[in-house]
């Protein structure tokens, strides 16, 4: 009798023992399936992976298909980098949170920028009213950025920015501030977000339509490839399209697909894959299943890998790598008992180390209440050097690996994916799918299904609808900003104007019309606006008057 | 309310905030309690909060704010309703708002203020049981 054999009797056997089982004790449920809708069985064992190939499927780490890690000793050479958002308030604030940050063993810095700075209005514009300073840190011009990273030296750390649409112009000011400390462009750090496709369906900062955005962020991978080598010039993000609602499955297929998107406009740009390959990144979500969790980002190393391969001819291994940011789950956070979303985070943290991030964000657990006040910040750094110098997990690369269960839902999620992808492309690729409200709407629908199950008890959320307290104690000291934030910017670019050599404000900004008119790369062109002291929102506006802003059908 | 006239809610993202499952899941969770729910979309002013709802006649105005700005423009809406005399729609508010605020908004003139972990059917529930048109 050969192995197979044994081990089929062995299961019958098993299986002839939990019907008598079933009898006297049945199963929570009727049927236990993950939140992508992937039926979980009872038990894995070798007859769930008679198809695998050890070679084909995992291969070592830092080889193809990088399904073990992207980098051959993982975090026995280096931990993720640890980098916490943060931002609110005017550039001093910040600027004073970022020296806390960095002093109590941050690694990398990661701005948070405020509402009307990521939609590209200055802080005296109507809209920007009651937004100032909220969600994240101001910034009108150069002079707020260089106050961003004052005492900071830019060749000392890696930066990453939160910024879509007017990433050009604040990539810009970060260039003209490093020029300013004597800094050369090929030794910064960092990553910008840049990543528009993913506004339109879940983030909401937007300004111009999904075509004539593509260029400004292929001008961004075009320059960078040129003049700052070691930047990371896009984080192709699934952290928000799962926020606003997605499965684990959808967030990796629809980030992917977004990244597809990226690349061909590159591509059609004349750029050559090998170039700005290798300075794609990417950004998850890591939510609370923690098994799914962690064959996610297993699956996504995966299928980017044979994308990029295959799909595009990759040939440098950087190319087909995929790195990633991870940040745990803000929607799975609650309002009641709060001090439970450090466990929450915690776990969530956890599924992304074993996932084999490259660096991490950890929520602070009054995030469902207010902005996170520094106590909370600080145990959220504190859960990730925990994970990293107490648990031992970083010990061995990928140390999952080979479990039954874990390499079928990482084969399930990639082909899940591959199938959404599939139906992407037969749309007519990521922004048509976009255009036509397809992604929106599969978000949405999976949004509502998850309150439903919440709703109808299906789906156990601790102290929310199950081990309630009655009376529950607040968390006091949540962070308030400055409501006098709006008028600080107000002034400060009242002074700007004032001082500023106006003449060559309006010659810089008349440039950028020409050049946005034109085809050329329009990063020079911003940068000497940005140098010139011209505003983001005059920036933004002079893009504006050429391309018309888009307006989002309700799906 | 007229007999059989389904209950109008307009559902509005006021502000540069771009965080819409909340209000998105409330526009069908309400939906499939039978009222008529018409959602604004993004970045909608207060202006143009009130004239659509004065424009589509609703007897609900439920806003969502997850930015932080709900001090400025939940009042501000308020603020424009008064102006107009309309006092008779029931206006609603959500979204990350801090306990200490809620009073403010209250006597702002914001019915109630609905926090991350509110059952939709209790949403549901509280408007049919306050509105103020009839």
């Amino acid at each position: 009798m050969d192995d197979l054999q044994k081990l089929q009797e062995a299961k019958a056997k098993y299986d002839a023992q939990v019907e008598k089982v079933l009898k006297k004790i049945p199963e929570r449920k009727a049927e236990f399936v993950n939140t992508s809708g992937i039926p979980v069985a009872r038990l894995y064992t070798p007859l769930d992976l008679q198809e695998f190939d050890y070679l084909k499927q995992l291969g070592m780490p830092g080889q193809f298909p990088f399904t073990r890690a992207v980098q051959p000793t993982a975090y026995r050479g280096r931990f993720w980098t640890m980098r916490q958002y943060a931002g609110f308030g005017t550039a001093e604030e910040t600027n004073e949170r970022y020296h806390f940050l960095l002093k109590s063993g941050q690694t990398g810095l990661s701005v948070a920028f405020d509402l009307p700075t990521q939609i590209g209005y200055d802080s005296d514009h109507g809209l920007a009213q009651g937004e100032v300073g909220k969600v994240g840190v101001a910034i009108d011009s150069l002079w707020d950025m260089e106050r961003l990273f004052q005492g900071i030296p830019l060749d000392q750390v890696s930066t990453s920015m939160t910024i879509n649409s007017p990433c050009a112009v604040i990539l810009a000011m970060y260039l003209a501030v490093a020029e300013k400390q004597g800094v050369s462009f090929d030794k910064l750090r960092g990553t910008v977000q840049n990543d528009i496709l993913k506004e339109y369906p879940a983030r909401g900062t937007y300004i111009f339509g999904p075509r004539k955005s593509m260029r400004l962020i292929t001008n961004i991978f075009a320059f960078c490839t040129e003049q700052v080598p070691q930047w990371n010039t896009i984080s192709i993000s699934g952290y928000h399209i799962r926020e606003a609602g997605s499965t684990a499955v959808q967030e990796v297929a629809f980030t992917l697909a977004n990244g597809i998107a990226y690349v061909e406009a590159a591509l059609a740009a004349g750029l050559k894959v090998d170039e700005f390959g290798p300075r794609l990144s990417f950004f998850f979500n890591s939510h609370l299943d923690f098994l799914e969790e962690i064959a996610k980002f297993r699956a996504a190393r995966r299928l980017w890998a044979k994308i990029m391969k295959e799909r595009f001819k990759a040939e440098d291994k950087r190319s087909q790598m995929l790195r990633f940011h991870t940040q745990t789950a803000g929607s799975s956070l609650t309002a009641q008992q709060p001090l439970n979303n450090i466990m929450r985070t915690a776990f969530e943290a956890m599924a992304a180390v074993l996932g084999g991030t490259q660096s991490l964000h950890t929520n602070s657990f009054d995030e469902a209440l207010a902005l996170p006040s520094e106590l909370a910040v600080q145990v959220a750094l504190k859960t990730q050097q925990v994970i990293a110098y107490e648990t031992a997990v970083c010990d061995s690369v990928d140390p999952l690996a080979g479990s039954y269960y874990l390499e079928y839902l990482t084969d399930q999620i990639e082909a899940r994916a591959q199938a959404y992808i599939d139906q992407i492309d037969r749309l007519g690729g990521a922004v048509a799918a976009i255009e036509k409200g397809f992604i929106q709407k599969e978000i949405q629908d999976s949004a509502y299904r998850y309150q439903r199950e919440i709703e109808k008890n299906e789906r156990i959320v601790v102290g929310l609808n199950k081990f309630q307290v009655k009376e529950e104690k607040k968390p006091k000291d949540l962070l308030k900003v400055d409501p006098a934030v709006g008028d600080k910017q107000v002034a400060r670019l009242q002074e700007l104007k004032n001082t500023r050599d106006n003449g060559a404000v309006q010659q810089s900004l008349a440039d950028l019309k020409a050049a946005a008119q034109g085809t050329d790369n329009l990063m020079p062109t911003i940068l000497k606006a940005v140098k010139s002291l011209a505003t983001l929102g005059e920036i933004c506006n002079t893009l504006r008057a050429v391309w018309g802003e888009y307006e989002m059908a309700v799906v | 309310m007229q007999e059989g006239r389904k209950i109008r809610v307009l559902a509005a993202k006021p502000g540069l905030d771009g965080h819409d499952r909340g209000i998105k899941v409330i526009c069908a969770a309400l939906r499939d309690a039978g009222m008529e729910v018409i959602y604004t979309g993004l970045r909608q002013t207060p202006e143009q909060i009130v004239s659509a709802a004065v424009q589509e006649d609703v007897d609900v105005i439920a806003m969502s704010c997850l930015s932080g700005a709900h001090s400025y423009l939940f009042p501000k809406v308020m603020e424009i309703l008064k102006g107009k005399g309309i006092s008779d729609i029931l206006v609603l508010g959500g979204g990350i708002i801090p306990e200490e605020d809620v009073t403010a908004l209250k006597s702002a003139g914001i019915a109630e203020i609905f926090t991350p972990g509110t059952d939709t059917n209790d949403i549901a529930k509280y408007i049919r049981e306050h509105i103020r048109k009839n």
